[in-house]
C-alpha cells in the first residue's frame, strides 16, 4: 500500500490512579505516517506533551514485536484495535484514514483495576499461575530432552497452548471478563505432557480457585476471546480445561 | 448450566413430538389421548418433578452466573464493537431466556394449569370431560396468543442456537470432528422443534386444522 499521513483526533481515558475517577481527553495528532505503528504514533504524541509541559499518557509496552503481551489498549471498541491476530505495537497506522477519530481505553475488568492512564495491573495473572501453572522438579541435571517420548500430535497442541502471551486480550474482549482462555491455556500446555502429569489434578482445581477468587467472570462460550487473541488461542482448550476439572474434581485423591 | 440446560432440550423433544400429534387431523383424538396418558401415567408425573427442578435450577445458575459476570466488569467500555468477534445471540443468552421465563409464566397458567385443575379440583370431576385440543383451538384464535407464541418460539430458537453446542463445549466436549456434527445437530434440532412448535398456533388460527 501506498505510504499516507494522518491528522487524526484521539479519544484517550486519563485517570490519575486506581482510586481516582477517569474521564475521556481529546488530542489531535497531525502528520502520522501509514506505516507508524500504534504505539509510534502515541509516541510522538507523548513528546508533543512533554515538549509542550502537559502530562503524557501511560501505557504499557515492551517486546514491541508482538511476543509480550503488555500493550493493553482496547482501541475503536476492539482489544488491540481492529486487526485479528494482533497486538498494539504490530497494528500499523494504514489500518486507519486521515481525519478519523480513535477511541483508547486500557481493559476493563474488576480484576484488572486501572493502575494509571492505559495501564492495568495484571498481577492476578501471576497469582493463577502461581496457584499451580508450574512443574514441580527435583533439583540436579537437565534430563536429556529425548528422554521422555511426546506424541508429536500432543507436543504440538501444548506448544500452541503456551503460545499464550498472558496479555489479557480474551479478559478484555469477553463481555464477562473471564479469564478462561488464559487459564485452560496455562492448564493444557502441562497436562498434555508427561512432566506436567503428577500435579495435574491438584492444578487445575488450584488455578481455577484462584481464578474465581481473582473476580473474573464465567465463560458462556461466546468465544469472543478466540477471536481476539493475538495468539489464535483455541477455545478447544477452555474444552479440555472443563474435562480436566471434572475428573480432578470427581478424583478420590483431589 | 449446560446438564440442566440438556435435560431441558431432552424434554423439548418429547413436548413437540406429543403436541404435534394435533397435525394429524382427526379432531384431536390422538393428541387427547396421548396427552391423557402423559397427564396420568405416575412414571411421567415423577418427571415432571424433575423436569420443574431442573427448569429452576437452570434459571437460578442463569441467575448467579449473571450476577457474578455483571461484578467481574463494574466500569463499562465507552466504546464498544462486540459484533467484530462474538455472534449476537450467544451473548444475549440472559435475556433470550428472561423472555422464555415470561412466556412459559403465560404458557403453563394457561395449558398446564387447567389440566392439572381439570385432574384435582372438585376431586376430579371435570377430568373425563377435559379436552385439551379443544382448548387449544379456542386459545388459537385469539391473535395476540398467537403473537405472544411466536414471539415466545423465537426466543427459544436463538436460545438452542446459541445453548445446544454450548452445553457441550461446557462439559468439556471439544473435538475436531465431532463438534461440527454437534453444531449441525444442534441447528437442525433448533429448526425442527422451533419450527413444529411455530405452526402449532399458526395452524389453528388459519384453519389448517379442524
Amino acid at each position: 500500500m501506498e505510504h499516507y499521513n494522518m491528522n487524526l483526533t484521539l479519544k484517550v481515558w486519563k485517570q490519575k490512579n486506581s482510586n481516582s475517577k477517569g474521564s475521556f481527553e481529546t488530542y489531535p495528532v497531525k502528520g502520522i505516517s501509514s506505516e507508524m505503528s500504534f504505539l509510534e504514533m502515541f509516541d510522538v504524541l507523548n513528546e508533543q506533551l512533554i515538549s509542550s509541559g502537559k502530562e503524557h499518557i501511560a501505557f504499557d509496552h515492551d517486546c514491541r514485536e508482538g511476543i509480550c503481551g503488555a500493550c493493553s489498549m482496547y482501541i475503536d471498541g476492539r482489544a488491540h484495535g481492529p486487526w485479528s491476530k494482533n497486538t498494539v505495537c504490530q497494528l500499523h497506522m494504514r489500518a486507519f484514514k486521515d481525519g478519523d477519530t480513535i477511541v483508547v481505553e486500557p481493559w476493563r475488568a474488576a480484576a484488572f483495576p486501572v493502575l494509571k492512564d492505559l495501564v492495568v495491573d495484571r498481577s492476578a495473572f501471576d497469582r493463577i499461575i502461581q496457584a499451580g501453572g508450574f512443574i514441580s522438579v527435583n533439583t540436579g541435571n537437565a534430563v536429556d530432552a529425548n528422554a521422555l517420548p511426546i506424541d508429536k500430535k500432543d507436543a504440538d497442541t501444548s506448544f500452541n497452548a503456551a503460545s499464550c502471551i498472558g496479555c489479557g486480550a480474551c479478559v478484555a474482549a469477553c463481555k464477562n471478563s473471564s479469564a478462561m482462555l488464559f487459564v485452560s491455556a496455562k492448564v493444557s500446555q502441562l497436562a498434555l505432557l508427561p512432566q506436567g502429569k503428577p500435579e495435574r489434578e491438584s492444578r487445575v482445581l488450584n488455578m481455577v480457585a484462584q481464578m474465581d477468587k481473582e473476580g473474573f467472570g464465567n465463560c458462556t462460550n461466546t468465544y469472543a476471546c478466540e477471536a481476539e487473541c493475538p495468539k489464535g488461542i483455541s477455545v478447544a482448550n477452555i474444552a479440555r480445561m472443563n474435562r480436566e476439572y471434572l475428573k480432578a474434581g470427581l478424583s478420590t485423591e483431589s | 448450566m449446560g446438564l440442566t440446560g440438556l435435560f431441558l432440550i431432552s424434554f423439548l423433544i418429547i413436548h413437540v413430538g406429543v403436541n404435534s400429534c394435533i397435525f394429524l387431523n382427526d379432531g384431536g383424538e390422538t393428541f387427547n389421548a396421548v396427552a391423557h396418558f402423559m397427564s396420568h401415567n405416575w412414571i411421567l408425573r415423577f418427571l415432571e418433578i424433575g423436569l420443574f427442578a431442573a427448569l429452576i435450577l437452570h434459571i437460578v445458575q442463569g441467575l448467579v452466573v449473571w450476577k457474578q459476570n455483571s461484578a467481574a466488569r463494574p466500569v463499562k467500555y465507552a466504546v464498544n464493537a462486540p459484533g467484530a468477534n462474538s455472534k449476537w445471540y450467544s451473548r444475549s443468552m440472559g435475556l433470550l431466556g428472561t423472555l422464555l421465563l415470561f412466556f412459559l409464566i403465560i404458557h403453563v397458567s394457561k395449558f398446564f394449569l387447567d389440566t392439572k385443575i381439570a385432574l384435582y379440583a372438585d376431586g376430579g370431576a371435570h377430568d373425563a370431560s377435559h379436552n385439551l385440543y379443544a382448548e387449544m383451538k379456542a386459545e388459537f384464535q385469539k391473535w395476540w396468543v398467537v403473537v405472544i407464541y411466536i414471539i415466545g418460539v423465537i426466543s427459544l430458537f436463538w436460545h438452542l442456537i446459541h445453548g445446544f453446542q454450548s452445553a457441550f463445549q461446557t462439559l468439556g466436549i471439544n473435538h475436531k470432528r465431532y463438534t461440527p456434527l454437534i453444531k449441525i445437530i444442534g441447528i437442525g434440532y433448533t429448526v425442527i422443534v422451533c419450527l413444529l412448535f411455530a405452526l402449532m398456533p399458526v395452524a389453528f388460527y388459519a384453519g389448517w386444522i379442524n
